[in-house]
């Protein structure tokens, strides 16, 4: 059994009058593929950003333990924070910088582990140009890792849907992270592509030995790549286990086909 | 053009784009009919006090009418023609593509290089004071110009009180000088710091507002520095300024007043050509790339690990640097400097300076600052209709080209497999 890196435990979050999300406790296990399905509205997107800071929870503890062994709590911690601990993430309505090229857009997620700063950009020094190098060098790879390095110097916003989302998660990998969290990768791709994704994703595991937590609709994908399975309905975890237990779980079948719901 | 292409171009004219002859006929015929209605009782109407009589000057209604006719049919037919070349708006206009073609030839870009430099170069000998006078004033919001692109167009953020910093550094000359006698060189620096200090000071406050929020509390800042100096009179000499401020010497040696505008126009020069050579190194680095993404997503800057504080506080303090440097150079040339001369109006220049160029765009602030400065100088003849030909320049401008007249453009980056493998085996 391979330790835990990301361990939620009964968060909570409150808008106003609403809990969106109630109690969810759940745990990814390193260099495992975990998925996060539920109705639309169950509270995935408000989940994804309580754990990386955009959101603070209302109660609870979201604990991370990043390569180094020691656990964090994030809690209430920016989002800059987060990532630099190592977790990125993707966004559902897609948020590249639109008018930055394809290769930029990769380049700002190397932020956070990059020091230079004014001074070395004025006097292009031999570090900080060396830096850059290395910058470059390491988006490019990450580019050609999901097929867009043709695309280098195109605008973000000028690409296609489905190579947008390639690039979200290009630019997430550029943070170095150990957990990678997608939200809705697949969501508007064909089903060629929605296959591309899915060898992608596995290939992100089993070469750069990430942990991966994604939220999709697509149950063939769901069923086929993820080694356990979370299921949030009306911001409460109902499920939670392989895929196979989880597709043959009554409260599940229940929520999806959207039977009345008793208590 | 073949004939067929030709009529429909015709047609089109014709048209303005409307459903058809005269659909865009009744448009521009009813917005005529108002414009006449509207101007009617001051165009038309004359009471003549001292003969107790009413002119009616029929004639002016016609003019208002031929001429508001004629101009709303022109402008439709622009918008249209707008919305039908929108694929095309997003290519470059051919100024930009000149300028990208020349940038891309070593040979030409050299060439265009020299020749800008040598004109710049010689102009104070080529032109009169009066002209060189201008032109130091143009230089002057060409950097001022390029300081608030850091903050306006590079990362974002809506600075409507940027005259405040250029008023620090103006100040710290003025009052070193008559108070301590310092000179020129040693303050510029200090100025600078200076600069850098206040936009720090602002910073703070406002780290967490954005957009029209923003814009509010500089513009507050803004007055409200504007305000000390005016009324703290022990020491800033209240409204009536600060005079008789040194010139800047020459290791030592003083300038007449001819050659001191000559030197003066050579140290705006030379302090251009650095900002442009910070501006563009800053632009293609780590921390410009940072703005550039605060500017367009701040939710998934901070997601990708950036410290938005920290990246805003830079883009402040930077922007207010250059601004006070460029007060020294101002008090330094004026000789004289009082409040009035950091009104809100100053702000606004500077900003629109940085919108009609082209936010981000180093040529694009060169180009607008050119434009905004030096056309209502040369157009002194109509000056009762400078500020109209300001503001409609500023309407159009941002009706068909809202990216500015020379757009920012991102580096291209190339990438040679070759290298890099060898690179790695070294
Ligand atoms: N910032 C917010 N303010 C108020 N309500 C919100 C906010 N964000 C999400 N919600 C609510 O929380 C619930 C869960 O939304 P979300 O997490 O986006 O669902 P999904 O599972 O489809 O990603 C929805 O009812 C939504 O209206
Ligand atoms: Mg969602």
């Amino acid at each position: 059994m391979s330790e835990s890196v990301l361990n939620v435990n009964e968060i909570c979050k409150d808008f106003g009058g609403i809990r969106a999300l109630d109690d969810v406790s759940l745990n990814v296990r390193s260099k495992e593929i975990a998925a996060l399905i539920g109705p639309n509205g169950a509270g995935k997107t408000t989940f994804f950003n309580c754990i990386t800071g955009i959101y603070t929870p209302t109660s609870g503890d979201v604990l991370v333990n990043p390569k180094d062994g020691s656990e964090r709590r994030v809690n209430g911690m920016k989002p800059n924070h987060v990532t630099e601990l190592g977790m990125a993430r993707t966004f559902q309505n897609i948020r590249l910088f639109p008018s930055m090229t394809t290769l930029e857009n990769v380049m700002i997620g190397t932020h956070c582990r990059t020091k230079s700063g004014i001074w070395g950009a004025i006097s292009r020094n031999g570090k900080a140009r060396g830096e850059e190098q290395a910058i470059i060098e390491k988006s490019y790879h990450l580019l050609e890792l999901v097929g867009l390095e043709r695309y280098a110097n195109e605008l973000a916003c000028n690409l296609p849907y489905g190579k947008q989302r390639r690039l979200e998660i290009a630019r997430a990998m550029a943070t170095d992270p150990f957990l990678l969290l997608l939200d809705e990768p697949a969501a508007g791709m064909n089903p060629q592509e929605t296959y591309d994704l899915q060898e992608l994703v596995i290939k992100l595991r089993n070469e750069y030995g990430l942990s991966i937590l994604l939220i999709e609709h697509d149950m063939k994908m769901v069923m086929s790549i993820s080694d356990s399975v979370f299921v949030l309905d009306y911001g409460r975890l109902i499920a939670s286990g392989t895929p196979k237990e989880v597709s043959e779980n009554p409260t599940v079948i229940k929520a999806y086909l959207g039977e009345d719901e008793d208590d | 053009m073949d004939e067929k292409g030709a009529q429909s171009t015709l047609r089109f004219i014709l048209t303005a784009g409307c459903d058809g002859y005269a659909d865009s006929l009744k448009r521009s015929v009813l917005v005529a009919l108002w414009f006449m209605f509207l101007t009617f009782p001051i165009m038309v109407i004359r009471v003549d006090t001292i003969e107790n009589t009413i002119d009616w000057r029929w004639m002016n209604l016609a003019f208002v009418g031929v001429g508001s006719f004629v101009l709303s049919f022109l402008w439709r037919w622009l918008l249209e023609r707008k919305e039908l070349m929108k694929g095309q708006a997003a290519r470059e206009s051919v100024v930009e593509r000149l300028l990208t073609q020349a940038s891309t030839i070593p040979s030409a870009r050299l060439g265009l290089l020299v020749v800008v430099a040598g004109i710049a170069l010689a102009f104070p000998h080529m032109a009169g004071m009066y002209q060189t006078n201008i032109m130091i004033s143009c230089l002057t919001y060409i950097a001022l110009g390029l300081g608030l692109n850091i903050v306006v167009g590079l990362a974002g953020l809506l600075d409507l009180g940027y005259v405040a910093f250029y008023a620090v550094g103006a100040y710290a000359y003025a009052l070193a000088n008559m108070h301590w006698g310092i000179g020129f060189w040693t303050i510029l620096p200090i100025g600078a710091l200076l600069g850098t200090l206040f936009g720090i000071m602002l910073g703070f406050p406002v780290l967490r507002l954005r957009g029209d929020y923003l814009a509010i509390v500089t513009l507050g800042f803004g007055e409200i520095i504007r305000l000390v100096l005016e009324n703290w009179g022990d020491v800033t000499m209240g409204p009536s300024g600060i005079a008789g401020i040194d010139r800047p010497t020459f290791f030592g040696i003083e300038f007449g007043v001819m050659d001191s505008i000559n030197y003066m126009y050579y140290i705006m020069l030379a302090l251009i050509v650095l900002t442009i050579f910070c501006v563009n190194r800053l632009q293609n680095s780590r921390i410009g790339r940072a703005w550039l993404a605060l500017r367009e997503d701040e939710i998934a800057c901070q997601a990708m690990g950036i410290d938005k504080t920290k990246t805003k506080l830079m883009a402040f303090a930077l922007g207010a640097t250059w601004a006070g440097m460029a007060g020294v150079v101002f008090a330094a040339k004026t000789t004289f400097v009082n409040p009035a001369s950091f009104t809100f109006w100053e702000s606004a220049i500077i900003l629109s300076v940085v919108v009609i160029g082209g936010m981000g765009s180093i040529r694009g602030v060169i180009a607008g600052a050119i434009i905004l400065i030096l056309v209502p100088e040369y157009l002194r003849a109509f000056s009762e209709f400078r500020m109209l030909i300001f503001g409609a320049t500023m309407v159009l401008v941002m009706v068909f080209r809202p990216q500015g007249l020379i757009r920012a453009k991102r580096k291209v980056y190339t990438y040679d497999k070759s290298t890099v493998a060898g690179a790695a085996n070294e």
